[in-house]
């Protein structure tokens, strides 16, 4: 069976993840509610007209991608899948707003364009001139992971050999307030917001584009094998352990072989309570990385959580700033992601050293 | 040819009926369902015709006996409408016996509700449970929950070839045996939203719309929902199931021409039928009926006929209709609706009619099925084209 590796990466988010290694200028922010992504040099990806035409998340989208592309070597691809929880939501809103204000009259159609969710997949495809397998993905904390599975069957059905995923997600101000409003946001004047032992509901939440370039050919950039991901809608709490270890035995794997963990912690009191019992419990003696108080909270914050993951077993270290506990290994071979949202939406990612 | 994916159930609520028998009453009784707006205030209300389910959201919530506090969007009421019917045609009594999975398609969500509340928000605290249901996934969320289904749950949104995604997701997974069920199809309601959206593009019909007619004005929106539920051959023969029709082929590709037309020659959906005659290992000239996108936009029905010339030769295309004078165009719904359409030409060895028809084009010697036409059906080939280019093709199968 064809196997799926990590040949290029292209991370555009709130750290300063474009021309770095791994996360050694991180910047630790406990004081805003809010991380926006720093905002890529367009110019070098795309033409000065279509910088000022293109909605945020496809400009983030195109730069991410042509850095995941570059950086495997691949100039074409058998298809191209992202994810994306609200699409470019700034244009949605944009849209709405126009609507409602000016009572349906006066509306021209390229916000409504650009709030299609296969906006930046399209945009992708159309600047590449590829005509292949071409999809997109929206359901909240699982959609680049439905990407990443997607690309996985592509390669073991043989229909594929190169395949392009990326998660993308964009803050907007309206969308935001009402986000306050509902409390997924964390409150105003409760800072420091510490992702770890947080006591307040809500979380900091982020934006980003993240990008993998997929091939089922192991190279000298290769970064790590994909093994396998899961997709579950809910699970209680009290049998996430359970569900861990029938996906790690699936894979002919035990707790124990398992080198680092990757939790998806956002700081939400309510449902943290998912990577605690893992914490404490079934990997009380595993290295536990945390990220999303580095990238925040959104729909494909765990596309952030794969990149730190390729970039763990590329350099074989764990930076600081990233570490729930002090433990070490000496090898990082084999490592498991585990995300979910307000309890929903759970996903385990298994990659490994190659 | 290729055994295919087994369907064992599907559920449908349309303009034309709310059960998959309304459905096919209509279609062969020359019903259609294209009216005036009524359960959205729009100022376009004198001007565009639409595909309407004449049901009010306190009319669907009602037959789902939800409970009042709910937060359904429309777009999660008719998708949970239709899939519970899919589930209980297949016979399903215990839905996580196996490894099930739900891949929904939508495009607008929950936009209905974010689009009549949105400055409301901070007024109204009994508002905000809304807030939630904007995004695609949400409404997979209730449908699974209405369900009780526990297992792989996720949501495609290509625009209009969505749900054709989506059945094609399905039978992948159950063909990889990943999955062992799975639940597949699509749901969009109307709203505000996209009817200003195609308003600007200006592809909006002021009549009734009349695929691959010389004087085809654009398209009429509609809303509904369908699911169909594909199972393992190994669950058919274990229980010794009925099978519906199955999933043989399946074909995705990119136009990559223009964001929101398709480019002169048909590129993306030529590749995306060609695909899909490979993977069921069919030969064109054995598709019995084109159920077409033929949404009658000037740019698609022609776009779309230069595909199908290219794929079945001059002269050589089989009967064809378009299904969206009855419907509407229903977004990321309509290929699951013109799925269970497929199954049903199949199972009663009929093509339906493309209504309002009088001319044909003047680029090609294209004319659709007019009237109700009875004969063997083995095999149907069905288009699904969106903005963004994504074109997709699914052949459905009788079952031998």
């Amino acid at each position: 069976m064809r196997k799926t590796y990590i040949n290029g990466v292209g991370c555009i988010s709130a750290q300063k993840t474009v021309d770095t290694v791994f996360l050694e200028e991180a910047e630790l922010n406990e004081s805003d509610t809010i991380l926006p992504l720093k905002i890529p040099v367009y110019k070098d990806f795309i033409s000065p007209v279509a910088i000022r035409r293109m909605a945020k998340g496809v400009k983030n989208g195109i730069v991410a991608s042509a850095l995941a592309m570059k950086e495997a070597k691949v100039t074409t691809v058998d298809a191209i899948i992202t994810g994306t929880g609200m699409g470019c939501i700034e244009d949605s809103e944009k849209f709405l707003k126009t609507i409602l204000e000016n009572k349906e009259e006066f509306l021209t159609p390229t916000s409504f364009i650009q709030s299609t969710h296969n906006t930046v997949g399209a945009q992708i495809a159309l600047g590449l001139q590829c005509k292949a397998y071409n999809l997109t993905y929206v359901n909240g904390s699982v959609s680049f992971e439905s990407a990443l599975l997607d690309a996985k069957m592509k390669m073991e059905e043989e229909e594929a050999s190169t395949v392009l995923i990326g998660g993308i997600d964009e803050i907007a101000d309206y969308t935001t307030s009402l986000f306050k409003l509902a409390g997924f946001i964390k409150k105003e004047n409760q800072s420091p917001y510490r992702v770890l032992n947080s006591t307040t509901k809500g979380a900091v939440h982020g934006e980003g584009a993240i990008f993998f370039a997929l091939e089922n050919e192991k190279k000298e950039n290769t970064y790590a094998e994909v093994l396998d991901i899961e997709i579950l809608n809910k699970l209680k709490v009290e049998v996430l352990e359970d569900k861990i270890k029938t996906f790690l035995n699936a894979n002919s794997l035990q707790i124990s072989d398992i080198d680092a963990v990757i939790l998806g912690y956002n700081g939400d009191v309510e449902y943290d309570t998912y990577y605690n019992t893992l914490s404490e419990n079934a990997f009380v003696n595993t290295p536990q990385v945390y990220y999303k108080h580095l990238c925040g909270e959104f729909n494909t914050a765990s596309a952030f959580g794969l990149w730190v993951g390729a970039k763990i077993i590329k350099t074989q270290q764990i930076p600081e700033i990233l570490k729930v506990n002090t433990l070490e290994n000496t090898e990082y071979k084999t490592i498991l992601l585990y995300n979910q949202y307000k309890g929903i939406d759970h996903s385990f990612t298994l990659i490994s050293r190659c | 040819m290729n055994k295919g994916v087994a369907i064992t159930g599907m559920g449908i609520i349309s303009a034309i009926g709310n059960t998959v028998e309304e459905n096919y009453f209509s279609l062969v009784n020359n019903k259609a369902a294209i009216t005036s707006i009524e359960n959205i205030p729009t100022v376009h209300k004198a001007v565009i015709k639409v595909g309407e389910i004449k049901k009010t959201n306190q009319q669907l919530a009602d037959e789902l006996q939800l409970a009042a506090d709910n937060n359904f969007s429309r777009t999660a009421l008719l998708g949970t409408i239709a899939a519970k019917q899919a589930v209980q045609n297949a016979g399903i009594s215990s839905i996580n016996e196996y490894r099930t999975g739900l891949i929904s398609a939508t495009s607008v969500g929950g936009m209905d509700m974010t689009e009549t509340h949105y400055y409301d928000y901070f007024e109204n605290e009994n508002l905000v449970k809304y807030i939630s249901c904007h995004e695609g996934g949400d409404v997979a969320h209730k449908i699974a929950d209405e369900l009780d289904l526990q297992g792989m749950v996720t949501t495609i949104s290509t625009a209009c070839s969505s749900a054709a995604n989506a059945i094609m997701l399905g039978a992948r997974l159950i063909k990889t045996g990943k999955l062992d069920r799975v639940i597949v199809g699509g749901t969009d309601a109307l709203a505000k939203f996209t009817i200003n959206g195609f308003k600007t593009l200006m592809i909006l019909s002021d009549g009734y719309n009349m695929p691959f007619d010389n004087d085809r004005k654009g398209l009429n929106l509609g809303e509904a929902a369908a699911y169909l539920v594909l199972e393992s051959d190994a669950i058919v023969e274990k229980e010794n199931k009925k099978v519906l029709a199955r999933v043989s082929g399946y074909g995705n590709a990119n136009d990559a021409f223009h964001q929101t037309a398709s480019s002169e020659n048909g590129e993306g959906a030529f590749l995306a039928m060609e695909k899909a005659f490979q993977v069921a290992n069919l030969k064109s000239e054995q598709i019995d009926y084109i159920n077409v996108h033929g949404t009658a936009t000037p740019n698609n029905d022609l776009s779309e006929g230069r595909a199908i010339m290219r794929i079945f030769g001059e002269n050589k295309t089989p009967d064809f209709s378009s299904t969206k004078p009855f419907t509407g165009h229903t977004l990321a719904a309509a290929a699951a609706i013109e799925a269970v359409y497929s199954v049903l030409a199949i199972q009663n060895n009929v093509v339906f009619p493309n209504l309002n028809f009088k001319t044909p084009m003047e680029e090609f010697n294209l004319v659709p099925q007019t009237t109700l036409k009875h004969k063997n059906i083995e095999h149907v080939l069905s288009n699904s084209f969106g903005f963004g280019g994504n074109c997709s093709t699914l052949i459905f199968s009788k079952s031998i």
